[in-house]
Parts: structure tokens; C-alpha cells; sequence
């Protein structure tokens, strides 16, 4: 019976988005009646599709195995939290959690947003319900999630037990909340592109609703960065992995985006960068959720693998990204020129912000697509972290100065000289930090010790608009980019922390034995076997010692009855400088158990350093949501 | 008693799928430490052939268990991380390094990031007001 | 020539698209395969596993004719499965050498016991050292060798039924 209902609230709420397009296109020729009904049409829908959601999550809370994803993916015997979370944890579910968010973005904007001019929110409208009709018919022709199973059988597969982790509660929502919810960007840019409305206006009302995705977006990245890292039991964060790529890609254009709408907002200038970034974020996200669901690159993160489904969703991209790039370069030249601006001055150093972080995405874009391109000439490629590293990288650390410079430069033109002596303090500080790195912490890859210097210069950088301000008289905004800045500064120092300065010891022991891993000496104590609702393990007891300060570990070996595997459940312990990460593997069949620690110093900074980033965010958000005492714009 | 046959099924299982145990210096570290970091440094970038995209540094499969094992034990005997890369692509091909060398199919990929920022630089003369 | 500029997007969009589209009409093959077609067999020596089987290496395969080499072992079930070809292929009068891929003694001759004894000679590839060597990836695998040791084609999977004839006309014609 849920399921059912789950399925009529998702054709009815397909139905609204024809609605919604027609009412749209009509309210733009002008019939009023369209005009008033286009709102509350969008609203509905957007809790038409929310109710969807719901049923299958209940469906999964109650173990209907009638339900084939049920019965496909989870299993009575899991805890309950994974019953839910597992809703999202397979194609279809993630598919309908995908085309919640748009139809919830939708929703939010006709309820909330008022400070666009009318008919610009209505093609707005409009051009979120044509993005949504594409999708639920995805959803409703390719990717049921409510079909029924029968016969039902006893119990489900089981859902893999690497997704069985709090982390699947947390990541996808933030992470499709994210980028789902640049649609809503996506469809500012195409309503204003037709009602031919791209000024300072349009960009204050679409600041926000980038902010918002944004926000959730690093949110995303980050936990799911953390969750690979203590999951998979080796200590990587980041493997340049397609669908960790289809992640970053938007993150870098709706990073862009939100810098770009700014200027426009305050300076009325980058009127086509702003609208192309819009434009490119989302059609970024959607190109993300082809290469996942298609099958056409291999990941550890891949969903299921069907071409017919692909081919689907490949032509809704076409549909969608070549029309409002059609539309783009159609209008986006009749629409008046802004002001123009200095090469050294805040709009240059933007308008290198995005360049830089545009050639970022061309290159993780094109090392993520190139195998494709040398399979058509009959070579199996792979490209991978040392082609990200080496090409992206150095980009990355300009940008790292530019976003260092950026705020110390004045509007509409600038001198050099006078930049430079405004950044003494940052410059000072880097070159110290090189230096000391230099004489005390050599041999560091180049990398990394770049990485750690112009982590240095960039967190003096960022707080220095605040020097000379009345602090508390600050606009919120303002401290919304000194914390996410500051946060990119942190992130970049765990990151270079890791790669210079982390020890390793592969070793096979005997209960009772001992080995050393950085400053500390690792005992293992003994093994003892643990039992669960769905899974037993070995668990080893491990006395970690530093300094006379001692502590315990319980790194486990898990097997799993449904699905059949075994996964090692890493212990680590979170100290102020660093982690220790231990990791049980097997036994060699003479006593002896293979461990893997690893002393990491100060990684916690990199998602320290993205959770800060999302904090600056938010600040910025609630800054400019909020209603403004002064009249006149000081941002100087 | 329960435990107690749980734990024993587990030790009998844990010698895993194969009746051989894993190969030496697969998850042991070499005894030199800057041969030891040239061979992690060069199993990062290596593929494991049997897997859904990990390097073999990342991997829990025991082949690349074993690739592990090869590419200690020949820096161990004084190959060159190069050497060592370039034996295993006369016998799999490109496929197996993460690192694409640069070649009549690569040199676009290699090309792309100076083409970009070639691009962006001329993209940007246009937004620039001219000077006096 | 601004104007121009504009459409530059479009057009990087569809050559993105023509790509892609590419990728999803001829999937990619996801086998992994030896590079090794067409040259040398690598040098390799190894001991015998199995009394009365002598070992193997890469001079007692040069200079006696066609033969295959099938890398197998005796807890790989695909190997199971395609023991009744192996079989038919030797009662054809092809000569099979075998590499059994980090096996025991005991577990192999339970294998041939079982399922019958194709091979001439079985090499012990404890650490799949060989194995990496020759660019192979997994077991079951066989290996076409000729008569001058060099390598002509690789099966990267169990032999089906169908594929027996095709395999025995194919050594017919390098003889």
C-alpha cells in the first residue's frame, strides 16, 4: 500500500511539473491568472515528491520485501538506521533522494523567494519543472523504485556492508542537497537569460540559493572524504576517483559562481561569467550522475551498471546543457555590457579566481574522460593521482595566491606596489615558514612544502581585512570569507602535513608483541572475537604508548553473513597533533596477525579546514539574509 | 561456548580463499627506508588489475598483494622505480600505471592544462578595461 | 568576434558529448590483457609441484611444437568448469603445460583426481611471480605458445565448449 501511494505521489507530482512548464510559459505571455498559480503549483510539487521519499523510506523502515529495491538491498536483521539510510544507498533510492532535492529547491524558491522581479521567477519556475520532468521520467520509465517483487521473498540480499556506517546517513543527503541544489542556480540563469533580466537584481536573489547549495556541497565532500578515509582501511582521503571527480567538478564551479555573483551583485560586472557558471555547475552535476549511473568508467564508488539507463539520462543532458548553452550564446550578447574594470584590481583577481578554477575543472574533467577518448583509439588507459597531481596542483597553488591577494586588492583599479605592501604581513610569514620548513623538516616533496608555505601566507591573508575594523561592528559577510578562506588555509595544511610527514609500519605480530610507529610503540595485547546483529568479527586489543601516555584500540576483522565479505573497521585515535590508524588484517596461520598503522600528523586539519570552509558559508548566508542597517554597500 | 566456535570459525576462515599464505614482502616493509619510500611511492601508482579502480597500495586483493611483493623485492634488488614501471607495462600495457607516460595518445591530456590557461589568459585580455 | 566567442561552450559540449556517447555505444572491455601477444615468452624456471610432474620453464616450451599454457589452480572455480575442455583439447592431441597459481601439493592432486589430468608438465607459482610476468591477470587464463616459444593469443576466462574447435584449428595452423 506504501508503495503504491509512494508511486501515485510521484506521478502526480510529474503531472504538476507539466503544470508548472505550461502555467510558466503561459504566465510569460502574459496571462495573469498563470502568473498567480505558478507558486503555489511549484509548491505542491515539491511536497508531492517529499512524500515520495518518504514512503520508500518506510517501505525500507519495515522491511516490505514485496518491495524489489527492498529486497535488493536490505535485509531485517540490519540496524535500523541502516534500514533507513539504505533507502538512498542504491540506484533508484539515490535517484529519487536526487529528484526530492529538485523538486524541494523548487518548491523553496516559489515559497520563499521574494526579491526577484515576477516574471523572471516564473521562467525560473518554469525551468526548474522542465529540468524535473526530464528526471521523474527517468525515474518513472527506468528506475522504479516502488516496483513490486513476486513472489516476496523471506529476506532481503543485504545492503554491502561498507555502506553500513553512519556516513551513509550523513553524505548523500548533504552531498545531493548540494549539488541538486544548484539547479536552482541552473534555472536563475536560464529565466533570467529569457526574460533577458541579468543584473545586479537577479544576482542578490540568486546569491542565496548558491550559497545554500554550496554550503551543503563542501559539506558533502568533506564527510564523504572523512568516510573513505577511516572506511576503506588504508588512509587515503582522496583518490581522484570518477565519481570523487563528478563530486569536485561542481564544487568548482559553483565556487566560481558564488564569488562571480557577488560582483555582480555589488559592481554589476561579470554578467556572462556569472550566467556561464550558473549554467556550467549544474550541468557539471548532472553530467557527475551520467558517468556514475552509466557504467562507462570504472569506480569503486559506481552504482549500478546499465548502458540503456545511460543512454537515457545522456540524453536528457543533451537536451538540457545544449539548450541553455544555445540559450546562452544566443541572449548573453544583447545583454548590456557591466562595468568595466583595471587587470590589477578585486574584479581581476575574480575574474582569475575563476579562470584558475575553471582550468581546475578542465583538467579534472579531461584526466577523468581521457580513457574514453584512448579506448576509441584502441588503448587501455588509466589516468589517475599522479596526473591530477601534477597537472592540477600547480593551478590550485596560484589560485592559492590569488585567493591570498583577492581581498587585499581595491575595486575598479589598483596599484601593485601598493598591493604588496598591504601583504607584508602574509608574505613575512610564508617566508618563514619556508624557511623554517626548509632547515627542520627536510626531505619534503616540493609539493607539499610549497603547499604548507602558501598555507601559511593564505591564513595571515585572510584574517587581514579584519585589521582595523571595529570587530564587532564587522559585517557578518565579511567574516563569513576571513573563516572560509582561513578553512581553505587549514585544509591545504593537513593536506600538505599528510603527504610530507606521514610514517607507515606493515608488520606481522604475536600476541604480546611490539613494534613502533612514529613516537609511539603499538603492543598487541590479543584478540577476542565480537558478535553483532549482522556480524561477528576478531577484535584485536591494541595498547598504543606515547610518552608515558598510554592508550587502547580495538581495530576489528567483520564478516558479514548478508552480503558474504569481510571488511577491516579501522581504530583510530584523534590526538592534538595527528591520528593513529590502526587497521587488523589476517592471520599468517603461524600466530602471527598482519597490522597496518600508520602515525598521520595534523590530517584532521583537511576536514577541519572544509567544515570551516562551510562555516564561512554560513556566515555569509545568514550576513546577507539578513536585513541590512546601512544602506550603502561597503565592501572595501 | 558460542564464542568460543564463532572465534575458531573465524581463525580457519581468516586464512582466506586461497590455501597459501599471502607473499612475503607483501605487507612487510622493505629493512631500507628510502628503498621502502621509492617502492610505496611507486605502488601508489600502479593499477590493480583485479579491482573496481584502487591502486595496488590500496588494495586488499591478494594479487595485488602480490604485485606488492614483486615490486619490492626488484627495488630491493636495485631496480629503479622506472624499471620496475617499465617491466610491468611490456607485460599489461598502460593499463597498469596510474601515471599515463606521454605519448602520440597522451600528449593532448598532458597538453590540456597549458591549453586551458592559455585559453583562460586570452579570455581574460577581453574583460579588462584598455589602458590609456 | 565576442559573438563568436559565445558559442565556443556549445561546441566544447558536444565534442564532450560525441566522447561520451562514444564511451556508451562501444562500452568499454574491462578485461585486462597481456601485452605480451605476438612476443617471447619470458625466461622462467619453475619447480614441480606434483610427484611424478616435472616442473616448468620457458626452454622445455621452445622448439616442440605448438602447445598451451594454462594458468589455473585448484581453489579457482571457473577452472572447475572448464576441466572437461581442457580434456577434450589433450584427447585432440595438443600438448597443455600448466602454472598452478599460489596452490599445495595435496589440493592439486585432489584437482587431478578429480577431474582428470590434461597436462604434461605443472610449474608451482607460489607468489604468482610468473604469472605477473607473463601479463596475466587472473585464473583461468590459456595461453596459444608456438613452436618458437612466442606468444600468439591469450583466453582470459574458463574455455567454453564452443571454443574447443576454434582452438584446435587454431594450433593446427601453426604447425
Amino acid at each position: 500500500m506504501l508503495a503504491e501511494a509512494g508511486l501515485a505521489a510521484l506521478w502526480l507530482a510529474a503531472a504538476l511539473a507539466v503544470l508548472q512548464l505550461l502555467l510558466a510559459a503561459l504566465a510569460l505571455r502574459r496571462s495573469e491568472e498563470a502568473l498567480a498559480a505558478v507558486r503555489p503549483v511549484a509548491i505542491v510539487q515539491g511536497a508531492l515528491v517529499i512524500a515520495a521519499m518518504a514512503m520508500l523510506v518506510a517501505v525500507f523502515w519495515r522491511s516490505d520485501m514485496s518491495v524489489a529495491l527492498v529486497a535488493a538491498n536490505s535485509h531485517s536483521a540490519k540496524p535500523w538506521l541502516y534500514k533507513v539510510a539504505g533507502a538512498w544507498g542504491n540506484h533508484e533510492g539515490s535517484m529519487l533522494l536526487w529528484v526530492m532535492i529538485l523538486g524541494l529547491a523548487g518548491g523553496a524558491v516559489a515559497w520563499l523567494e521574494r526579491r526577484l522581479d515576477e516574471r523572471t521567477l516564473v521562467a525560473t519556475l518554469g525551468a526548474q519543472a522542465l529540468i524535473a520532468l526530464g528526471f521523474y521520467a527517468f525515474l518513472l520509465f527506468a528506475s522504479n523504485p516502488f516496483a513490486r517483487l513476486d513472489p516476496a521473498p523471506p529476506d532481503g540480499a543485504g545492503l554491502n556492508p561498507l555502506l553500513q556506517d553512519p556516513g551513509l546517513a550523513f553524505h548523500p543527503p548533504t552531498l545531493y542537497a548540494g549539488y541538486v541544489g544548484l539547479s536552482v542556480a541552473f534555472s536563475f540563469a536560464v529565466g533570467a537569460l529569457v526574460t533577458r533580466d541579468v543584473g545586479r537584481d537577479f544576482a542578490r536573489a540568486m546569491r542565496p540559493w548558491v550559497l545554500g547549495a554550496w554550503i551543503f556541497l563542501t559539506l558533502g565532500i568533506t564527510a564523504g572524504s572523512y568516510w573513505a578515509y577511516y572506511e576503506l582501511g588504508w588512509g587515503g582521503w582522496w583518490f581522484w576517483d570518477p565519481v570523487e571527480n563528478a563530486s569536485l567538478m561542481p564544487w568548482l564551479a559553483a565556487t566560481a559562481l558564488l564569488h562571480s555573483v557577488t560582483v555582480l551583485a555589488t559592481r554589476d560586472g561579470l554578467r556572462a561569467w556569472t550566467v556561464m557558471l550558473a549554467v556550467v555547475a549544474f550541468s557539471m552535476s548532472m553530467l557527475g550522475t551520467f558517468l556514475v549511473r552509466s557504467g562507462i568508467l570504472t569506480s569503486v564508488h559506481a552504482f549500478a551498471v546499465d548502458p540503456r539507463r545511460g543512454a537515457f539520462i545522456l540524453v536528457l543532458l543533451a537536451l538540457y546543457i545544449g539548450g541553455a548553452l544555445a540559450l546562452f550564446a544566443a541572449r548573453v550578447g544583447t545583454v548590456r555590457q557591466g562595468t568595466m574594470f583595471d587587470p590589477v584590481s578585486r574584479e581581476g583577481g575574480l575574474v582569475a579566481n575563476n579562470l584558475l578554477l575553471s582550468v581546475i575543472l578542465g583538467i579534472v574533467l579531461i584526466g577523468t574522460l581521457y580513457p574514453l577518448v584512448a579506448a576509441g583509439f584502441g588503448v587501455q588507459l588509466s589516468v589517475g593521482p599522479p596526473f591530477f597531481n601534477k597537472a592540477a596542483g600547480p593551478v590550485a597553488l596560484a589560485l592559492v595566491v590569488v585567493m591570498a591577494a583577492g581581498p587585499l586588492l581595491r575595486w575598479r583599479r589598483d596599484a601593485v606596489q601598493a598591493v604588496v605592501v598591504r601583504a607584508t604581513w602574509p608574505i613575512a610569514i610564508a617566508a618563514f615558514a619556508f624557511a623554517g620548513l626548509v632547515v627542520f623538516a627536510m626531505p619534503i616533496g616540493v609539493l607539499p612544502l610549497l603547499g604548507l608555505t602558501l598555507a601559511a601566507g593564505l591564513a595571515m591573508a585572510s584574517v587581514a581585512p579584519l585589521w582595523g575594523r571595529n570587530l564587532r561592528r564587522t559585517p557578518l559577510f565579511i567574516w563569513g570569507m576571513v573563516v572560509a578562506h582561513l578553512g581553505i588555509a587549514v585544509s591545504l595544511a593537513g593536506m600538505a602535513c599528510d603527504a610530507a610527514f606521514t610514517t607507515e609500519r606493515l608488520i606481522a605480530l604475536r600476541p604480546g608483541e611490539a613494534t613502533r610507529v612514529g613516537p609511539f610503540r603499538v603492543t598487541l595485547d590479543g584478540l577476542s572475537p565480537r558478535v553483532a546483529d549482522n556480524w561477528s568479527a576478531v577484535q584485536a586489543r591494541l595498547t598504543v604508548e606515547r610518552d608515558g601516555t598510554k592508550r587502547v584500540l580495538f581495530p576489528q576483522s567483520r564478516t558479514f553473513t548478508d552480503p558474504p565479505t569481510t571488511t577491516s573497521e579501522s581504530a583510530i585515535a584523534t590526538l592534538a597533533d595527528g591520528q593513529l590508524y590502526t587497521v587488523l588484517g589476517a592471520a599468517d596461520g603461524q600466530g602471527r596477525w598482519q597490522l597496518r598503522l600508520w602515525w598521520k600528523p595534523f590530517v584532521t586539519l583537511i576536514w577541519l579546514g572544509g567544515m570551516l570552509v562551510a562555516l564561512g558559508g554560513a556566515l555569509s548566508l545568514i550576513g546577507r539574509l539578513r536585513p541590512r542597517r546601512r544602506t550603502a554597500e561597503a565592501w572595501a | 561456548m558460542k564464542r568460543l566456535a564463532i572465534f575458531t570459525l573465524l581463525l580457519a576462515s581468516a586464512a582466506g580463499g586461497q590455501t597459501v599464505a599471502p607473499a612475503a614482502l607483501a605487507d612487510t616493509q622493505l629493512a631500507n627506508p628510502a628503498q621502502e619510500a621509492s617502492a610505496k611511492a611507486l605502488m601508489e601508482t600502479l593499477r590493480c588489475v583485479v579491482c573496481q579502480g584502487q591502486s595496488i597500495a590500496d588494495s586488499d586483493a591478494t594479487m595485488a598483494g602480490d604485485m606488492r611483493a614483486l615490486v619490492r623485492q626488484r627495488i630491493r634488488a636495485g631496480e629503479t622505480p622506472g624499471a620496475v614501471k617499465a617491466w610491468l607495462i611490456e607485460r599489461y600495457g598502460t593499463y597498469i600505471t596510474y601515471d599515463p607516460p606521454l605519448d602520440a595518445v597522451t600528449w593532448p591530456l598532458w597538453a590540456a592544462p597549458v591549453v586551458l590557461i592559455a585559453i583562460g589568459g586570452w579570455i581574460a585580455r577581453g574583460s579588462f578595461r584598455r589602458r590609456r | 568576434m565576442r559573438r563568436h566567442l559565445l558559442w565556443l561552450p556549445l561546441a566544447g559540449f558536444l565534442a564532450l558529448l560525441a566522447i561520451v556517447a562514444g564511451g556508451l555505444w562501444r562500452p568499454v572491455d574491462p578485461t585486462v590483457r597481456s601485452a605480451l601477444i605476438g612476443q617471447h615468452l619470458p625466461d622462467f624456471t619453475l619447480p614441480p609441484l606434483v610427484p611424478g610432474k616435472p616442473g616448468l620453464s620457458s626452454a622445455t616450451m621452445r622448439g616442440q611444437g605448438p602447445r598451451l599454457l594454462n594458468i589455473f589452480a585448484s581453489w579457482c572455480v571457473p577452472c572447475i568448469v572448464e576441466a572437461p575442455q581442457l580434456m577434450r583439447l589433450r584427447a585432440a592431441g595438443i600438448p597443455i603445460d600448466a602454472i598452478a597459481i599460489r596452490d599445495t601439493t595435496p589440493a592439486v592432486q585432489s584437482f587431478l583426481r578429480r577431474l582428470g589430468d590434461p597436462y604434461a608438465r605443472i610449474g608451482d607459482d607460489r607468489a604468482s611471480a610468473v604469472q605477473l610476468s607473463l601479463g596475466s591477470s587472473g585464473v583461468p587464463e590459456t595461453f596459444l605458445i608456438d613452436g618458437d616459444g612466442r606468444v600468439v593469443r591469450q583466453y582470459v576466462g574458463d574455455i567454453r565448449p564452443d571454443q574447443v574447435a576454434v582452438i584446435v584449428a587454431e594450433v593446427k595452423a601453426l604447425r
